[in-house]
């Protein structure tokens, strides 16, 4: 579905030398980035702000033209062939709208059906569908400028599927929604991902959103790809460290002599116990049992590092590399 | 069949902005107040002369009155261009990058004002006023010339806006340069060329072909010679140079966006 090599894209960047002179300097947004993604697939594409998220997603989609390297989509170059593509793919911008301001929502999507040319049983069972998974009966005839962010939201996920794409790309779609109002949003995409087969790559700061809806995560930073790959798999290559929380019927001393356990926090005098193990040495009901053993265990739990921690990590542990070389 | 989808979208833009019927009709009160006095100058300045660089009153009133047509009729599609600065800033312009369709038609379909057409209205009022003052030698040629004449100005003046306009994809300021360039050409069509300085007429008359929306089409309705000493075969010319400037806007258009794509903003 996305085939993209070596994909370099730089932008000139002028800063005041003097009084009337400018100093012109090159800037590489997007530096050697390759990937593939398959149809079907779900990806998140992550990253800090002005890493390079943003540029990707206007060279995949056609709006911008790579400085080098070379990009397919849908089976289609994007830069050269803007019109074909946009008809294959369906693109929304949680910051800035492809709705009519100061029309009624449905009167966007009767413009957007004659624009992308769908004939009127598509048409009508298409949107159908989105206005019962999304809820939109309560304000399709409100003018958008009216709606709320939540509404206007789910009214711009629904324009850009009009035209059934193969492909979604979602840049910040959940960006200033309350809680519910993403939740609903995720819940919608996660359906479409699994039950019409549509691909998703999406950028997002919610890394919720990530844990929700992608099998598959993309960290990028200062224009390069940091990490590929399943959440769980980049959650192991970074922190293999698990962390076993033990609550005991009475204080005890840190348990840092068990087999595998690299760090101990104390939590209640000694009450609750933060065990770190290293999943490689040991596994979690080895480590219970030996818990178990030692004290009278009250209550436990086995801790994931959290996503933000992961990608955390990936970003320290990128600059690091870079303070070494 | 991209003629529906452009007419589907004019209509629903009409519908948005009846909505609002009261700024609307205050929108064409004032658009008719200002141009009420655009007119308001000429006669007074007729109070004081007799003819201004050789012409009488209602010769400058045909002048006049061409070429404000013919400004307001390009006025309702390229006047849509002034928000192209906001499009660009506020990243809007890659939204209609993403549709299957061409942006200068998308720009110019974003909206049709139509209080601007009180603008045409009144311009035919003028133009009407000014055919039956004058003494116009009624043949079907110059019948044909009157029909063509602001349909090729408002095709030249389009042009000049998307010229201007394309500007803005350098500068993002550079709306107020641009609308020197297209507001001030209509200020210099409504009057006779005779009455600029030597450079400023052939800065106008050539460069910026504003003498072909309406000074010497005139010329050739009134039968009269040009006191420069122009060739009278220039007033048969508008629908050519009309041609020649939009194939130019054309090229220039799509030049300016691939810029755009190629250095975003």
């Amino acid at each position: 579905m996305i085939e993209v090599r070596d994909l370099r894209r730089e932008f000139r960047v002028s800063e005041k030398a003097g009084f009337l002179r400018r100093a012109h300097r090159t800037v590489a947004a997007v530096d050697g980035v390759s990937f593939d993604v398959a149809a079907g697939e779900a990806v998140g594409y992550v990253g800090p702000n002005g890493a390079g998220k943003s540029t990707t997603i206007k060279m995949l989609t056609g709006i911008l033209v790579p400085t080098s390297g070379t990009v397919r989509v849908s089976g289609v170059d994007p830069s050269r062939q803007r019109k074909e593509l946009a008809r294959r793919i369906g693109v929304v911008f949680g910051q800035r709208s492809q709705l009519w301001w100061d029309l009624p929502l449905k009167d966007s999507f009767e413009l957007l059906k004659a624009i992308y040319r769908v004939s009127a049983p598509d048409f009508t069972a298409r949107l159908a569908e989105c206005v019962e998974l999304l809820e939109l009966g309560p304000f399709l005839t409100t003018p958008v400028r009216q709606l709320s962010l939540g509404q206007r939201m789910r009214g711009e996920v629904t324009a850009s599927l009009l035209h059934a794409p193969e492909l979604l790309v979602l840049d910040e779609p959940t960006i200033g929604l309350d809680l519910e109002s993403k939740e609903r949003l995720r819940e919608f995409l996660a359906e479409l991902n699994t039950k019409r087969g549509t691909t998703l790559l999406l950028t997002t700061h919610d890394l919720d959103d990530i844990q929700r809806l992608c099998p598959r995560l993309m960290v990028i930073d200062h224009g390069t790809v940091l990490a590929d790959g399943p959440l769980a798999d980049l959650r192991a290559e970074v922190s293999p460290d698990r962390v076993l929380v033990v609550d005991l019927e009475d204080a005890a001393p840190p348990l840092d002599d068990l087999p595998g356990v690299t760090s101990v926090r104390l939590e209640m005098g000694g009450k609750r116990q933060h065990l770190a193990f290293r999943r490689d040495v040991t596994t979690a009901a080895a480590l219970i049992t030996a818990v178990a053993a030692r004290a009278e265990v009250h209550d436990l739990a086995v801790v994931e590092p959290e996503i933000d921690d992961v990608v955390r990590r990936l970003y320290e542990r990128r600059h690091l590399g870079a303070e070494c070389r | 069949m991209a003629d529906g989808i452009y007419r589907k979208i004019l209509h629903a833009r009409l519908r948005g902005q009846l909505s609002y019927r009261g700024s609307f009709l205050l929108d064409c009160l004032a658009q008719a107040i200002a141009q009420g006095g655009e007119l308001v100058v000429i006669l007074v300045l007729f109070n004081r002369i007799t003819a201004l660089g050789g012409f009488s009153v209602t010769e400058v009133l045909l002048v006049y009155a061409l070429a404000s047509t013919a400004f307001g009729m390009s006025d309702l599609f390229a006047g849509q261009l002034n928000a192209l600065p906001m499009y660009i800033r506020e990243g809007t312009f890659d939204v209609l990058l993403l549709r299957p369709l061409g942006t200068l038609p998308q720009l110019m379909a974003s909206d049709l004002p139509l209080k601007r057409i009180g603008r045409v209205f009144s311009g035919l009022v003028v133009l009407g006023y000014a055919l039956l003052h004058n003494d116009v030698v009624w043949t079907p040629w110059s019948v044909g010339l009157l029909l063509v004449t602001p349909v090729a100005g408002a095709v030249i003046f389009s042009g000049i806006w998307v010229l201007a306009c394309s500007v803005c994809f350098w500068l993002v300021d550079g709306q107020e340069l641009a609308n020197t360039v297209t507001y001030g050409s209509n200020t210099f069509t409504s009057y006779p060329i005779s009455v600029y300085s030597g450079w400023l007429r052939r800065l106008m008359a050539f460069v910026v072909p504003g003498a072909f929306v309406a000074y010497y089409p005139a010329l050739a309705l009134l039968d009269k010679t040009d006191p420069l000493g122009a060739p009278a075969w220039l007033g048969w010319v508008a629908p050519l140079v009309a041609a020649l400037v939009a194939g130019l806007a054309g090229i220039t258009w799509t030049f300016a966006v691939r810029h755009y794509r190629g250095t975003g903003s």
